[in-house]
């Protein structure tokens, strides 16, 4: 029990992270899940967090409500662009996510109300990692039920052929909304937890490069199951400390040992890590989910 | 009429691929659709599943005007349909390919999952036995734990059939349905397609394999630049001389 309190003074705050980061890669999957390419759910998880963090500083909002409120808020920014974008099919959604980011970005240093380029500074620290693994567990076993639903069911037809799809009554504009509007509002939560739990929330952690991240946990983790996103935001949030024992701090190298383990994952595990429990599970002979798979 | 197509027009640019199409589908019956490449006949089946919008004409069901409705609530309103260049999920397994095309039919709430409700789990079941008898119609209820895309092109074929059958329909629109099968797999779609009929689906079908066409349908329309030359029974049409000019050329 002591070397437990032990581990987790030095590793606590990346405990923290490695939940929150899989609760983001979790957002994404969910949206790549029906076939569609976001890059805005950073900028997603930057409305959820600043709005619940003004919320409870200017507001004096109970910390669930405001996590709530600002869930809320992006799940709704998430309806109002996704209806137009969504009803085009292909590569659109990607562009206009990546537009809607930087201009989420710009909003928040130029707003008053979000403290500018500083940032939002002073949010209470009311997140342990209980609510993190709390909020963690009960999304992933919404998801892993979503599967074998009609709600999975439609999402994993579009994503394998939206003609197809629609011909066999899928409306396919409702289920792709449903799909980002759903990961938009994952994303809120966890952004919103965040910026409980770092005290500070400024633009830039929301930019291009964090929507990328996401992006790379779910190739690098595999999209094949739910469990791939989580296991990717694991093991790249932790790789840095692991790199910290072996003697490579922080700096270009780091970076580039991130981008050795993608180009790695993509030519030599296309599935992403998880495949090797996957092959495991086939062996054994079950199949689990459904055909609800976050693949492109 | 269970179908009928009033002066269809639609053009791609300056290519007319349907020009005034009119015909009627009665109910209960197969009605063959043919004609030489490029006479537009995959265009009116996108034109009757709402995939292709017609610029003018009406396209009734039931005396119902379809030409309007999206895709999704054609389908709702009991039209299925397989497509020329096969188009299944193919990294799903033959089961999971039918449950998918289940949906409009298909309970599977969010909710009482979430709650691992025994309704839940009996529905699921349901679900999955009503799928493996849409695969055995079809004759492929061996191959439902293989993944979609390791199947033979004839294999394929009937998969589509199968997971159009899971939307129960009224009305099967077919594109080439037993091209690139054997004379055993074609014996035994048509003995599949003559049941259909019996329990009272509506069947149109195109397809090049004449001597197919022949035996089965009861009407046929000849298309041919777009345009219908004529609708008659199997006798009429392949005595038609404007039909026989359209594919074998004018004698000169």
């Amino acid at each position: 029990m002591e070397s437990f309190s032990q581990f987790f003074a030095v590793y606590g705050s990346l405990v923290n992270f490695i939940g929150i980061n899989a609760l983001l890669a979790l957002s994404l999957y969910v949206t790549l899940s029906a076939g569609q390419l976001s890059l805005g759910n950073a900028a997603f998880a930057g409305i959820g967090a600043y709005a619940s963090g003004i919320l409870t500083m200017r507001f004096n909002v109970p910390y669930t409500i405001s996590i709530a409120a600002g869930a809320c808020l992006s799940a709704m920014i998430a309806l109002l662009i996704g209806m137009p974008v969504l009803r085009i099919r292909g590569i659109f959604l990607a562009m206009a996510t990546l537009a809607f980011g930087e201009v989420v970005r710009i909003a928040a240093v130029n707003m008053d109300i979000t403290g500018g380029a500083q940032g939002l500074v002073g949010i209470p620290c009311k997140t342990t990692t209980y609510t993190i693994y709390g909020v963690l567990a009960a999304t992933t076993y919404f998801l892993a039920r979503l599967g074998g639903s009609k709600i999975g069911w439609s999402l994993a037809s579009i994503r394998e052929d939206e003609t197809a799809a629609m011909v066999m009554g899928i409306n396919t504009t409702y289920y792709k909304t449903l799909a980002f509007v759903l990961g938009a509002f994952i994303a809120g939560i966890a952004g919103a937890i965040y910026a409980h739990l770092n005290f500070i929330v400024t633009p830039g952690e929301f930019g291009f490069s964090a929507a990328v991240q996401l992006l790379i946990y779910n190739i690098v983790g595999g999209r094949q199951s739910i469990y791939g996103p989580i296991l990717g935001a694991f093991i790249l949030t932790a790789l840095p400390e692991a790199l910290r024992g072996v003697g490579v701090t922080a700096g270009p190298l780091r970076l580039g040992v991130n981008g050795v383990i993608l180009l790695l994952v993509i030519l030599y595990l296309p599935n992403g890590l998880i495949s090797f429990f996957s092959k495991v599970s086939a062996w054994t002979g079950r199949r689990s989910g459904g055909a609800f798979r976050g693949e492109v | 009429m269970f179908l009928r197509f009033d002066e269809i027009s639609r053009s791609f640019g300056g290519l007319s691929a349907l020009s005034k199409v009119s015909f009627c589908v009665e109910a209960g019956t197969i009605h063959g659709l043919i004609g030489p490449n490029g006479s537009g006949k995959t265009t009116l089946i996108n034109v009757v599943s709402g995939l292709t919008r017609p610029d003018s004409g009406r396209l009734l069901l039931d005396g119902r005007a379809i030409h309007r409705l999206p895709a999704y609530r054609i389908a709702a309103l009991g039209v299925a349909r397989t497509f020329q260049n096969i188009r299944l999920f193919s990294s799903m397994t033959c089961l999971e390919n039918v449950i998918a095309g289940q949906h409009l039919r298909a309970g599977l709430a969010i909710f009482p999952r979430l709650l691992c409700l025994r309704s839940a789990a009996l529905e699921e079941r349901q679900s999955w036995a009503d799928a493996m008898g849409c695969l055995s119609r079809a004759g492929i209820e061996n191959r439902a734990k293989v993944c979609a895309g390791s199947l033979s092109y004839g294999e394929r074929r009937r998969l589509e059939i199968a997971r159009a059958l899971a939307l129960n329909p009224r009305l099967l629109l077919l594109d080439e349905p037993i091209a690139g099968m054997r004379q055993r797999e074609i014996a035994e779609m048509e003995s599949l397609f003559r049941s259909l009929v019996e329990t009272g689906v509506t069947i149109l079908l195109i397809e090049h394999n004449m001597p197919f066409i022949m035996r089965l349908c009861s009407m046929i329309t000849v298309l041919h630049f777009g345009q219908t030359l004529t609708t008659g029974t199997p006798q009429e049409v392949a005595g038609h001389p404007e039909v026989i000019e359209a594919y074998l050329g004018v004698q000169g």
